[in-house]
């Protein structure tokens, strides 16, 4: 994985749209801003494309913009029954980090971390990734035992990870209690400092604004009623906007997927359950770094604006509402209170709930399907946000190919029939 | 202002000489940015403020601009301070939601190094450099600096600071409550609402977030209800509502969140207005609630108008002006521009009229007549029809304005300008109401085209809407859909309420409550040239930037909200929304309900965190499980280990001892002679029933039907997916009776496990499990003195092989207590588990110690008991497994029944997966320099030369140095392990060392398992 670069493809708007910069800004300044362009164009859906990708959600967007600027492909549309970034992508804490016990899992989102890592650049719209590491806590002799074991397995997978102790942690984050007389004291902490956050919103856009760059069609408030297949391939999608003609649908919709697989018969291990978050109101930086807790449920950032963003774990009823009940949040908040006294005089600003699609291994599924030109993407549960350029990648690369490459290739649908699960239950916790 | 000295100001300059609802008999002293002021009981911070001629209270979020008092409630923006010092400082708070009391003291934010001269404010003369989502389209080159721009980003945003000592010294508490209906907001219509259901005997909450009831009536000075003033009407209702046992009156308190089945979360604050806070109170207190019925009366909020330069200091919402007028007894300016597109804002031109103050009032309207209008021009107030305020200008409060002609509709300006000077702009853009907790509740908007708004309509939850948050603006309609409410809610919610209802008779200004649609005054120029115009004042939105965004393609309402940050400040776009969504339809050449609403969250307003985690934090934050023998184990200086919420002894170390020369010690006695552990913590479930051993056939992976009454068989349970879930001891007590152990830290998963199966899958079985974890303490007696021991502390039966054999269950008196002895080893040695009733815990503890005392009995904790299992290759569920391992991974073959029909992850075992060679597999390890022991995580490689990533052949799962066998012994889990025995594999550690190690049997002592007897 270290030595392992991915193919970024053709970089920064070859299409010819004007690009930002600071230069930009102050030239348009001078018009009072009436030039701008629109960031995407508002498609309207063609007869025909080579492939559809349904969902644009980060992930859906990533997967077009690669199929453009990786594999050459052009005659892409993206269809959206809301608005782009609606889903989970808007929805989440934006917590970044490759630093996970198993290879599959590691390969995954590190190749998604180098992705990360440049593509602010690549699509030269400022995601604002922000490298300030993330620090998950140990609370226990046990959680100290677990972490070793990942530590020595990230770090023989070439991937940064470094152990803290308590009072390491607390010089590298200031305001953290670790006291030892809590009820789940700070025993000890990793460390990825290659981790950290990014603006989620603007992932959405600027994946748009490069693919739309490369011709990729984007069509939002357009849903799709039913996928039309002869015998058993892809020959296009009925959608609210008319049919669309196309021999491959990559299905990128989370939660959803059940809903759209139906439509072709097949059946997948996907359950959906609330997921909640909330920010506190803005105040002046009191934390730099990415700060996560299993053993609580609880984890914590500050964003550029000044907000607390903070994160629980999953509500434990199935559900497609986006929203949860209070208890869960009420926990996490004692539980951050525990962690960081400050924020009890703080006050929680805004909360509100995601749907995450979870398969029974907590992993997700990139996969070809039975039905020819039929291909999914989802299963992503808590840790969709940090995978969205590596899945974008690896699903252009099976779409592009109809094959998956060797990262894709563990997240195959047939490995609920093997039993080859990539169990990250145990190993991620609650949260990513 | 200028010439005030630091001495106490004490003249309250803009008070006016009578009115208003403070006690002008107590004066209080507070400080504002280190000056000193005096107010009355009963002020607000912001009222007090004003009367002091206070305008300046803050600085914008991104331009840094000058800013002050915009509205009088929660609605507020801008004047956002920092109240308190020291530990109990705390940033952000609204200035008009803070009632003063003595000694109060407040900081101005966001400003370096004051409130005048603020270094920030050079991004004001940049502004035409910043617009709405510049950050996305810069600072990306060169890449590594971005982390350098952020800092300095960070730093600029954000609001105000925290408090300098971190661990708050309030306390704060929750209550937990139902009732039959809540009332949200006890305004006139929530007021009639809980007078109405509260006469039918039904249990009332009523919630207002202000100090006081009455609403947005405590400001109508030219109103009478039934006769009297609307002040005296509303003491009334209040004396009756508290008259009624079943009515609880909550005043100071937010109904915050609306959640699915009626539950509402409320905080209340209960001494934050005190200047001595007696130490029985908490600080707030956050009340769950469950209500049969909902009436949410909780008003509506003024839209202000968007006009350049309408940000600055003195430029106030209409209402709230009349608000400070007639409620504080406050008139904000002397020289007052009145602009509007609707009748109300009349009723502020009058009352700044009878206040003393000039007013000329521009209303956007050119034919706009009614009694308000006429009461106006009779007064002699000059009235502007057709015109706006284009322009508000001034140096850190506003001191000019430019009003100018417009057309019908307001769109556009037809020339005559004139320039007036002012201290005071009262603008309205009419009103929206507040229908956040209806749409938190999923209930459903629409607008409404006469009244210009979103009203509620369809809802999920008993709830009813009422008063100026239904549309319902007039006074006669709210007072009459209170009370219809009121008795519908107290009917629905099943008792007998009174169904003639009587409107009372009023007295007020007779209005029109149709403004026009006119938000957005053009000043004339090229759009997005001239001054700012702000949209969302503490985000500093402005129209242009709506527009921009518009431009760029962010045109639904959510992509707006997150590009500009519009909606998204403290105060959750209360004044900015309609605004917003009505320039962004302008944009689009739509209309507002086309463009559509953001869904409204949860808080209502920001809610106190720690309000919210009260005293679920400290010690109660989880609870702590202690066994019944813990006072010994503190008394004799262990040490321990958190294993799920239980502490339990981890070893016992002597005077001087090291961990590892305590735990050799404790492993070595329990071999040599005897051991003894607290084992009380482990997991046990009582199952009984006439289908109790069949379940058990189905949970565990062996057979069941036929275990003998008495004895005990060790059992594993999967998970669907065939993977080890937990294992322990069962033993049958009676043909239909079994007890179950479990591993400590599985016991509520597995007993949840069970009752899942039961409840959903087998309800035809007669099976009932019950959680006996602590009806029981369990002391563990190990060792080859093990069984004399038992004797010389005094037991009434035979221990014997033969009488008392392995793996079976004895009922005795041990020193005259009951016991139940099971004989049972996780050691390997002669072992007996003495489970008393728990109060006996420590009494068996202390016996058996003092009859061991002979033998040398040496009590141990968990560590020694780890090494111990681990000398016999023993497992422990959640080390060797880790929710990916097999049966067959562990060479347990033998406990997974080929015969039965049926078990929990059978169907997964036949999975192909499951035979691969390649499975991680359970192996013994020693270590070549046999005294280093490898630490546990610790990851195996065949070549520890080769590059990054490296192949991994699995994890250390546990690792110790083993007293007994004189070496470092550890047990992993290795890919193609079992078939692997011999071979040397290699231990990269994290400091780039290297551990050799072989791979041998997991058994490291007594192969032939000799010493189970004793």
């Amino acid at each position: 994985m270290a030595s392992h670069q991915p193919d970024r493809g053709q970089r920064g708007l070859p299409g010819g749209k004007p690009k930002y910069s600071a230069f930009a800004i102050a030239k348009k300044a001078m018009n009072y801003h009436q030039d701008w362009q629109r960031a995407w164009r508002d498609a309207a859906p063609k007869d025909e494309y080579d492939v559809v990708i349904i969902g644009g959600g980060g992930h859906g967007l990533a997967t077009a913009y690669y199929l453009a600027a990786v594999h050459g492909m052009a005659n892409i549309a993206v269809i959206e029954k809301g608005w782009l970034g609606g889903g989970n992508t808007g929805r989440n804490t934006t917590i970044i980090r490759s630093n996970y016990l198993w290879d599959e899992s590691a390969a995954i989102y590190e190749h998604a971390l180098k992705l990360w890592e440049g593509m602010t650049q690549d699509l030269n719209y400022n995601v604002m990734f922000s490298q300030r590491g993330v620090l998950t806590i140990a609370h226990s002799e046990h959680e100290l035992r677990e972490m070793s074991r990942r530590v020595h397995a990230i770090r023989l997978n070439g991937i940064d990870s470094e152990i803290l102790g308590p009072a390491e942690i607390k010089k590298f984050v200031p305001t953290i209690n670790i006291d030892q007389s809590i009820r789940y004291p700070v025993m000890g902490g990793f460390l990825q400092k290659r981790g950290g956050t990014a603006r989620h919103d603007a992932v959405a856009w600027g994946y748009a604004r490069a693919a739309d760059d490369l011709g990729v069609d984007i069509i939002q408030n357009c849903e799709v009623t039913a996928l039309r297949r002869e015998r058993s391939k892809i020959t296009g999608i009925e959608t609210t906007r008319g049919f669309i003609k196309t021999p491959r649908v990559g299905c990128v919709v989370a939660g959803h997927s059940s809903v759209i697989a139906a439509m072709a018969d097949i059946r997948l291990p996907l359950a959906s359950r609330p997921l909640q978050a909330l920010v506190s109101e803005p105040i002046k930086p009191i934390l730099d770094t990415v700060i996560m807790s299993n053993a609580v449920h609880m984890y914590i950032s500050q964003s550029d604006k000044g907000e607390m963003v903070l994160g629980a774990g999953v509500d434990k009823y199935n559900s497609y509402a986006q929203r949860g009940s209070f208890p869960v949040p009420e926990h996490m908040l004692a539980a951050a209170v525990e962690l960081f006294p400050v924020l009890s005089r703080l006050r929680m600003l805004r909360h509100w709930g995601g749907i995450v699609d979870t398969c029974p291994d907590a992993s997700p599924i990139i996969s070809k399907t039975d039905v020819e030109g039929l291909y999914f993407n989802c299963g992503w549960g808590t840790g969709g946000f940090k995978a969205t350029p590596g899945s974008g990648h690896v699903f252009a690369d099976l779409i592009a190919n109809d094959r998956p490459n060797k990262i894709a290739a563990p997240y195959d649908l047939n490995r609920f029939r093997t039993g080859l699960l990539i169990d990250e239950h145990g190993a991620a916790g609650v949260a990513h | 202002m200028g010439l005030m000295k630091a001495k106490p100001a004490a003249q309250q300059m803009r008070r006016r000489s009578s009115g208003g609802r403070i006690d002008r008999t107590k004066p209080v002293t507070f400080t504002f940015d280190g000056r000193s002021y005096q107010g009355y009981e009963g002020d607000t911070l912001a009222s007090a403020l004003l009367a002091n001629n206070v305008h300046l209270l803050g600085r914008s979020f991104k331009y840094h601009r000058p800013r002050g008092i915009v509205g009088s409630g929660s609605e507020e923006p801008n004047a956002l301070i920092r109240l308190g010092r020291g530990a109990y400082a705390e940033p952000n708070l609204r200035a008009t939601q803070i009632e003063l009391y003595e000694g109060l003291y407040a900081e101005s934010q966001n400003r370096t190094p004051s409130l005048k001269f603020d270094i920030g404010a050079v991004n004001s003369l940049l502004e035409r450099f910043f617009p709405a989502g510049f950050y996305y389209k810069t600072f990306m080159w060169p890449a590594s600096m971005w982390m350098t721009y952020e800092h300095v980003i960070r730093r600029a945003a954000g609001l105000g600071r925290v408090a300098d000592d971190h661990n708050d010294p309030d306390r704060y508490e929750k209550a937990h409550v139902h009732c039959d209906v809540l009332v949200a907001g006890g305004g006139a219509a929530g007021l009639m609402a809980a007078l109405h259901a509260g006469r039918s005997g039904a249990r009332v909450i009523l919630a207002d977030e202000q100090n006081e009831f009455g609403g947005w009536l405590l400001a109508e000075n030219d109103t009478r209800i039934e006769g009297v003033d609307a002040n005296s009407w509303i003491a009334g209702m209040v004396a009756d509502l508290a008259a009624m046992p079943e009515v609880t009156l909550l005043p100071r308190t937010t109904v915050f969140g609306y959640m699915d089945h009626n539950y509402l979360t409320l905080v209340e604050r209960v001494t934050d207005h005190l200047a001595e806070r007696p130490a029985h109170l908490p600080r707030q207190r956050l009340w769950k609630v469950r209500a049969g019925q909902t009436v949410l009366a909780q008003g509506a909020h003024e839209r202000p108008l968007v006009f350049s330069g309408n940000d600055l200091p003195g430029v106030m919402l209409a209402g709230a002006v009349r608000h400070f007028i007639n409620r504080f007894g406050v008139l904000p300016g002397n020289r007052a521009i009145v602009v509007t597109n609707n009748d109300d804002a009349y009723r502020t031109a009058i009352s700044l009229n009878e206040a003393g103050a000039n007013v000329v009032v521009a209303d956007l309207r050119i034919g706009a007549s009614g009694p308000l209008i006429t009461a106006a021009k009779d007064a002699g107030i000059a009235v502007m029809a057709g015109h706006a305020v284009t322009l508000a200008d001034g140096n850190h409060r506003v001191a000019r304005v430019e009003i100018s002609a417009v057309n019908e509709g307001a769109t556009q300006i037809t020339g005559d300008t004139v320039h007036m000077d002012c201290d005071l702009i009262a603008m309205s853009g009419g009103l929206s109401p507040a229908v956040h907790l209806h749409s938190q509740a999923r209930g459903k908007l629409a607008w409404d085209d006469r009244t210009l708004c979103f009203k509620p309509s369809a809802t999920h939850e008993a709830s009813f809407n009422a008063g100026a948050c239904n549309g319902s603006f007039d006074l006669g309609a709210a007072l009459r859909e209170g009370a219809r409410a009121g008795v519908k809610a107290a009917t629905a919610a099943g008792f007998k309420a009174f169904t003639s209802i009587e409107t009372p008779a009023l007295d007020t200004p007779k209005q029109s409550w149709r403004p026009l649609a006119a938000w957005k005054i053009t000043n004339g120029e090229e759009p997005g040239r001239g001054p700012k115009a702000f949209v969302d004042f503490q985000n500093d939105v402005t129209a242009s930037d709506v527009a921009l965004a518009a431009r760029e393609g962010f045109q639904s309402v959510e992509h707006l909200k997150r590009y500009t940050t519009m909606g998204m400040a403290t105060d959750q776009g209360k004044t900015s929304n309609i605004n917003a969504l009505a320039i962004l339809a302008d944009a689009l050449g739509s209309e507002i309900p086309e463009v559509g609403t953001t869904t409204f969250r949860m808080p209502y307003t920001p809610a106190n965190i720690g309000a919210i985690a009260a005293r679920d934090i400290g010690h109660l934050f989880d609870p702590t499980r202690l066994t019944r023998m813990d006072e010994w184990h503190r008394a004799n200086g262990a040490t321990f280990e958190h294993v799920g919420q239980w502490m339990r002894a981890w070893y016992y170390p002597q005077e001087g001892e090291t961990m590892a020369e305590a735990v050799n010690r404790e492993v070595l006695a329990a071999r040599t002679t005897a051991g003894l552990l607290d084992a009380s913590t482990l997991g046990k479930i009582d199952i009984r029933g006439p289908d109790a051993a069949e379940f058990l056939n189905r949970i565990y992976t062996n057979s069941w039907l036929r275990l003998g009454i008495g004895k005990c068989r060790y059992g594993l349970m999967l998970k669907d997916d065939g993977m080890i879930m937990d294992d322990g001891v069962t033993t049958r007590l009676a043909e239909d009776h079994f007890h179950m152990t479990t591993t400590t830290g599985g016991a509520a998963g597995v007993l949840d496990w069970m009752e899942e199966w039961l409840q959903t899958e087998w309800p035809d079985l007669k099976v009932y499990l019950t959680s006996v974890t602590e009806e029981w303490s369990v002391a563990t007696l190990s060792g080859p003195n093990a069984a004399k021991i038992l004797e010389a502390a005094g037991i009434d039966i035979d221990l014997g092989a033969s009488s008392f054999p392995f793996m079976s269950m004895q009922e005795a008196h041990l020193g005259g207590l009951p016991v139940r002895i099971f004989r049972i080893s996780f050691t390997g040695e002669l072992s007996y588990e003495i489970n008393v009733k728990a109060r006996h815990g420590l009494a068996l503890w202390t016996l058996l110690m003092k009859a061991g005392t002979d033998f040398g009995i040496t009590p141990y904790g968990t560590e020694a008991m780890h090494v111990l299992r681990a000398e016999k290759g023993f497992i422990i569920v959640g080390q060797e497994t880790d929710g990916s391992v097999t049966p067959p991974d562990l060479n347990m073959n033998w406990i997974v029944s080929d015969v039965k029909a049926d078990f929990i992850g059978k169907r997964a075992l036949a999975r192909a997966s499951m035979s691969y060679d390649d499975r991680k597999q359970l192996v013994g390890l020693m270590t070549t320099d046999s005294q280093r022991v490898i630490p546990e995580g610790a990851h195996a490689v065949i070549d520890p030369d080769q590059p990054m990533p490296m192949e991994m052949l699995g994890q250390v799962t546990s690792s110790y140095y083993s007293p007994n066998v004189g070496a470092s012994i550890a047990m992993a889990m290795l890919k193609g392990g079992h078939s692997m025995l011999g071979s040397k594999v290699y231990f990269p550690m994290l400091d780039g060392d290297v551990i050799e190690a072989e791979i041998v049997e997991p058994m490291f002592f007594d192969a032939k398992g000799e010493r189970i007897n004793g």
